[in-house]
């Protein structure tokens, strides 16, 4: 079982698709039925994943490897370690909500559902493999089934037409791909002509080739995660997809590039990463408050959860960036948090929208009363949106800033102002659309969700706030896959002279830079266990890292 | 320190019930009946009331020097972390002190007079399930705020309160007005979180722990207790007052607690007055130790509160509407705490906490039980002569205008004097300080006695409900409770929310002896959890006291003097001399920063907010992405042209090729030679 699990999850989806292009396309309860299982399938394994995943031991667990084209050095090799348990567990969750949400879809919903499963068969994949070969596969399974289901299933709006939503947004991903390929090419020939991720995060890469193949990885694995100013494919992309596409998109998909980054930055090119880390922290930066302002600015609720995508996944950015294991492991749980509520949002967003056939919150008012149910849920997303303290999304924002704190405080300072402007846009929205003066009576089809729309929204809602109370399952899976942390801090705080070096810690300039310094050392050559170290920063360095 | 005593397993009860209250409301609310919801949600705050005096009982048996437990939060088990991330690590505890006994008292007893109040002033209200919901879940809120062992758990019950102010704030959310005075106060408030949080960043960042205290002593106020570097404490401490100054108010974030009035007047009377607001008070006290050793950090605090203080009082002066006088007092009021906590005088801003909780309350249900009686006015003008109509709210009212003019011995005269009396001995400002505090205080004596006058003592101005049931419509919309269902005509309020009036009452009038200069048992009681601080008197404390009482009663002669003419009208202004006076102008328009604010931060904000997504992200960004697009449509439009299909063309272009090769090959080799 531990050997097939992972395999299991990337086939059986697409499985289920290539299945259902055998069914009869009349047949609708069929179609259904096999997608259904084909997503949910994945849930009982994925769970089964975290929660036999060994903490202790941590590392890459769960292996498998098999020879493909061995003159090449590429094999099928997946494994999965903390970071990747935890992800996955979040598709095969917003896969399952995206299927129940689509469970209305009247056109053409073989092949919708078909497209639907092959691109989470490479998700799951991007997450699970070992192999740059494959990852990079998976990745264009992930990303390209995307023109077809906007393209076709999409809706236009604000002049905005669904072809060009879709053409956009597939055109600057494949401008992403490109670089990608070329990075991970170059990685190829400089590592040792091998694509096998844990070969090459054992030799490394030659330093000086570093700094370009991370700024390749960098920018095309970061377009996917929406970095400002190559984020504009999704806000388009998202308003106009269908609901589950845009569940698993902004839900999931986005998450993909910033797995990249992160995987790739530090475990194979780390001095690269250490180089550019700034850079990134400065841009992830403006992706929160620029988002931010930009979804200030929305009256479409897909645009403003959208732009909300951008501004969150500048949180993300902003964890990674800070390099050390409380930022990374508040940036992967601020993907899983992200991931949930976004879900939650796009899930209402089309339940709402099918029932008033608008997404203008002006034209809204009053909602309350007609649904009051999915009111608390999307209050409950929300609120989670701008980190409120009991949802997962406080977990994540706060380690992310306090990550960021520790490399670069006036970059903690800047970013934290995005919990306003969320809280700003965040209630405002809420208020327009459910609060306020009622005008339920202009739309007489609005009623509260109903029974697969219930389990969607409320377990997601509900995992939110579990997450937020009880943060330790996941946090303690993500940080398996992380050095631990060594603090010096206390013990130089009790010798109570500490002036000079807390000061330090508080403004000083040039400690990030010894961070970094830290960072860029070679890897690899003090620890020898590759199956422990999840990210190759290992513990001895960690504990420098934290002086 | 003591870390095991008998009382100690009960103490997860505390913010347990009222949770179990909330979830009770939550899930199964709707389907009981309003008896039962009511009761439920009173008895399990005065439940753990009950528990708060068996645990403090517990604690105060011990000597003096030990009272202080780290306890679990989780019933039946050690402490448990919440989040633990390497050297991260954040318990669920709670922290057992004199400190924070206090104000499980007083949130629970104060906070369960009130909902006493509610279940009879909510009555007719649709919603009174989810009121209900909405209160315990705050009770729950506010005691994780101030039991929690650590600066992230106090972070929590700290969102957790604002949460629900929002939520009871645009508690009728059919009005607008109501949802966006809701928004406005959680935004504003937003604003100070930025400073806790960085705040508790700075803690962490520099003692490596956010627990307040530990048994081995590693907490970080046990760490930051042995001496820390001023620059350190002064960071430390200003972020975490920026915080303070939104929970609780100070300007300039206090633009939020007088709207934020629109919400259903036990609210008002719980959340932003007596417990909520009073938090950021809480919290300085709590981190005292790292405040005191930061001169820059007190001066800050002492002078943003003074400021506050008497900029609020001059706005009270002129308001009609009756809540929005006690709203802006109870700025004000909060502005002396600040005072006291900023000159050092920690326990005696903890005082003023204290018996402020017990006045303020019970003038806010006072108002509210006048609200109600006239159902749903809250227009002073449109009042007056109630003194007889509804006497024991008259006299209960009266009482609590006595403490907050500072009558002896009424609560609030023994509190204000203190912090005024140990303000005036501040190293550099002292004399300063203690002069515009009393001024202040003149003011406050004067605002009250104003509202008193309007309200109670002047000719009725009022037009009889029973003749016009729906004139007062637009109230009506916004009290719903207090404007339906009701007999017409001015009634008294019914026991369940006058018992509270009189219990408060009593409160008020005497609470405040516990803490006279001569025996301040208080101050005493408080000593285990506040930083050391010498802070002193200008001049005896006697003679403080006796300028005291003249303050006072310079306000309320005052405002006699000027109103005892006007009992017709109730004005002392006509409105042509209200309109050319830029002083009653300036005052009755919040000095202007309400508009101000809104035009700067809301539309033009939100107008930069769309140009930024306009120009950037569509023209800029968009259009060079688009331009892109164009260039490659642009060139491979011109290479199709290429691809004729026609044998002729390739074989031509074939041709052109050989040639160019072989006449390339032959330049080559001519140049080679």
């Amino acid at each position: 079982m531990t050997s097939v699990a992972a395999t299991f999850l990337i086939l059986c989806p697409m499985a289920a698709a290539a299945l259902l292009l055998l069914v009869p396309a009349s047949n609708g309860r069929l179609i259904r039925a096999v997608a259904l299982l084909g997503a949910a399938l994945t849930l009982p394994v994925s769970i089964w994943m975290c929660a036999t995943y060994d903490r202790s031991l941590g590392g890459y667990q769960f292996g498998f490897k098999a020879p493909w084209i061995p003159e090449l050095g590429v094999s099928f090799h997946v494994a999965a370690d903390g970071i990747s348990v935890v992800l996955v567990l979040l598709t095969s969750i917003i896969i399952t909500a995206g299927v129940f949400a689509s469970w209305g879809l009247q056109n053409r919903t073989k092949e919708f559902l078909a497209l639907l499963l092959f691109l989470v068969s490479g998700v799951f994949g991007v997450f699970l493999a070992r192999d740059l070969f494959f990852l990079f596969l998976f990745y264009e399974i992930a990303v390209l089934p995307m023109y077809l289901l906007i393209g076709v299933w999409g809706t236009s709006s604000q002049g905005r037409t669904k072809e060009y939503s879709a053409m956009k947004l597939t055109l600057m991903l494949m401008a992403g791909s490109a670089l990608i390929l070329v990075a991970i090419l170059a990685i190829y020939f400089q590592g040792g002509q091998t694509f096998d991720m844990d070969d090459l995060a054992r030799n490394g890469v030659p330093a000086q080739a570093q700094n370009l193949i991370f700024l390749a990885i960098y920018v095309g694995f970061g377009i996917l995660a929406g970095i400002w100013p190559l984020h504009t494919w999704s806000p388009d992309g998202h308003a106009s997809a269908p609901t589950a596409v845009s569940m698993l998109h902004a839900g999931v998909l986005m998450k993909l590039g910033a797995y990249g980054v992160l995987r790739l930055g530090l475990e194979i090119v780390p001095n690269g990463f250490a180089e550019w880390s700034y850079v990134m922290a400065i841009i992830a930066t403006i992706n929160i408050l620029y988002g931010a302002l930009c979804a200030m600015g929305q009256t479409d609720l897909k645009y403003i959860v959208a732009y909300s995508s951008v501004s969150h996944m500048g949180v993300v950015m902003l964890g990674i960036a800070s390099g050390n294991s409380t930022g990374i492991n508040g940036s992967v749980m601020q993907m899983v948090s992200h991931g949930l509520m976004t879900g939650l949002f796009f899930a209402v967003v089309g339940l709402v929208y099918e029932r008033s056939h608008t997404r203008d919150v002006l034209k809204m008012g009053g909602f309350a009363k007609a649904m009051p149910g999915v009111a608390v849920c999307l209050t409950v997303g929300g609120f989670a949106s701008f980190g409120l303290p009991a949802t997962s999304g406080f977990i994540a924002e706060f380690l992310c800033f306090y990550g960021m704190w520790l490399a670069h405080p006036w970059l903690a300072l800047l970013s934290v102002f995005g919990i306003v402007l969320t809280a700003f846009y965040v209630l405002r929205a809420l208020q327009r659309i459910f609060l306020g003066e009622s005008r339920v009576e202009n739309y007489p089809d609005l009623r509260d969700a109903r029974s697969t729309e219930w389990v969607a929204i409320t377990s997601l809602a509900a995992l939110l706030i579990v997450l937020g109370c009880w943060p330790k399952p996941v946090v303690d899976t993500i940080g398996s896959a992380l050095p631990k942390q060594v603090s010096s801090r206390s013990v130089a705080a009790s010798a109570s002279g500490m002036s000079a070096h807390a000061l330090a810690s508080l403004s000083s300039p040039d400690e990030p830079a010894e961070r970094i310094r830290v960072l860029r050392q070679p890897v690899g050559a003090a620890d020898g266990r590759s199956g422990r170290t999840g990210l190759r920063a290992d513990a001895q360095n960690e504990r420098v890292l934290v002086k | 320190m003591i870390y095991q005593f008998a009382q100690a397993n009960l103490v997860w009860l505390i913010p347990g019930l009222p949770l179990l209250g909330f979830l009770f409301h939550a899930f199964l609310g709707k389907r009981m009946g309003k008896s039962v919801v009511g009761g439920i949600a009173t008895a399990v705050v005065f439940a753990s009331f009950a528990i708060s005096v068996y645990v403090l009982m517990g604690l105060m048996s011990h000597p003096e020097e030990l009272r202080r437990a780290q306890v679990s939060l989780l019933p039946g088990s050690d402490l448990t972390p919440w989040i633990e991330i390497g050297a991260f690590k954040v318990n669920y505890g709670a922290l057992i002190d004199p400190l924070s006994m206090l104000m499980c008292l007083i949130i629970t007893g104060v906070g369960g007079l009130i909902h006493l109040y509610a279940v009879g002033y909510m009555a007719q209200d649709k919603d009174f399930s989810r009121f209900f919901t909405y209160l315990n879940l705050f009770i729950f809120f506010m005691l994780t705020l101030v039991l929690g062992d650590n600066l992230l758990l106090m972070f929590v019950g700290w969102e957790g309160v604002g949460l629900c102010s929002y939520l009871l704030i645009s508690f009728w959310f059919e009005d607008t007005e109501n949802s966006k005075a809701g928004n406005k106060a959680f935004i504003v408030n937003r604003i100070g979180d930025v400073g806790f949080a960085l705040g508790v960043m700075a803690v962490f960042a520099t003692f490596g722990t956010l627990t307040y205290h530990t048994p081995q002593g590693s907490g970080f106020l046990d760490l930051a207790a042995k001496g820390i570097a001023p620059a350190i404490a002064t960071a430390i401490g200003l972020l975490l007052f920026v915080g303070a100054c939104g929970k609780s108010a100070q300007f300039p974030l206090h633009v939020w607690l007088p709207d934020a009035m629109a919400g259903p007047t036990p609210v008002s009377a719980l959340i932003h007055a007596a417990t909520m607001v009073t938090a950021g008070v809480v919290m300085i006290t709590r981190v005292s130790p790292i405040i005191v050793q930061s001169p820059i950090a007190m001066t800050v605090i002492a002078v943003v509160g003074l400021f506050t203080a008497v900029f609020a009082a001059t706005i009270a002066l002129t308001q009609n509407d009756i809540k929005k006088v006690l709203a802006y007092s109870t700025v004000s009021q909060l502005g002396f705490m600040f005072l006291g906590c900023g000159v050092g005088a920690f326990s005696a801003g903890m005082f003023h906490v204290t018996t402020h909780a017990f006045f303020k309350a019970l003038l806010f249900l006072g108002a509210g039980s006048v609200i109600h009686a006239l159902s749903g006015e809250q227009d002073m003008r449109k009042m007056g002569g109630l003194a007889k109509r509804i006497p024991i709210t008259y006299w209960t009212m009266v009482i609590g205008w006595l403490a907050i003019c500072g009558v002896p011995p009424f609560a609030g005269f023994w509190s204000k004097d203190e912090i005024l009396g140990l303000a005036s001995g501040a190293p550099s400002w002292g004399v300063v300080y203690y002069v515009v505090g009393l001024a202040t205080a003149v003011m406050t004596a004067f605002y009250m006695t104003r509202l008193m006058y309007k309200t109670f003592w002047t000719k009725q101005r009022f037009v009889e409900a029973g003749h016009d049931a729906h004139g007062h419509g637009d109230h009506a919309d916004t009290e719903p409770d207090a404007g339906h269902g009701h007999g017409h005509g001015v009634h008294e309020s019914p026991p369940k929310m006058w018992i509270p009036l009189a219990v408060l009452a009593v409160l008020s009038a005497i609470g405040g002896l516990i803490g006279t200069p001569w025996a301040n048992k208080f101050e005493h009681f408080l000593e285990p959890s506040i930083a050391k601080h010498e802070a002193h008197h200008l001049f005896a404390p006697n003679i403080g006291l006796l300028i005291g009482v003249f303050a006072a009663a310079a306000g309320i002669l005052l405002g006699r003097a000027l109103y005892s003419k006007k009992m017709e009208t109730g004005e002392l202004l006509t409105a042509e001399e209200k309109a050319k006076n830029p002083l009653y102008q300036g005052s009755a328009n919040l000095w202007y920063i309400d508009g101000w604010a809104y035009r700067t931060f809301v539309i033009w904000g939100g107008g930069f907010a769309t140009a930024v997504w306009q120009w950037i992200d569509k023209i800029l960004i968009d259009g060079m992405v688009n331009a892109v697009a164009a260039v490659i449509g642009f060139t491979s439009e011109l290479f199709r042209r290429v691809q004729t299909g026609y044998i002729r063309a390739y074989a031509m272009s074939m041709l052109v090729g050989v040639v160019l090769v072989v006449a390339g090959l032959l330049l080559g080799s001519l140049g080679k030679h």
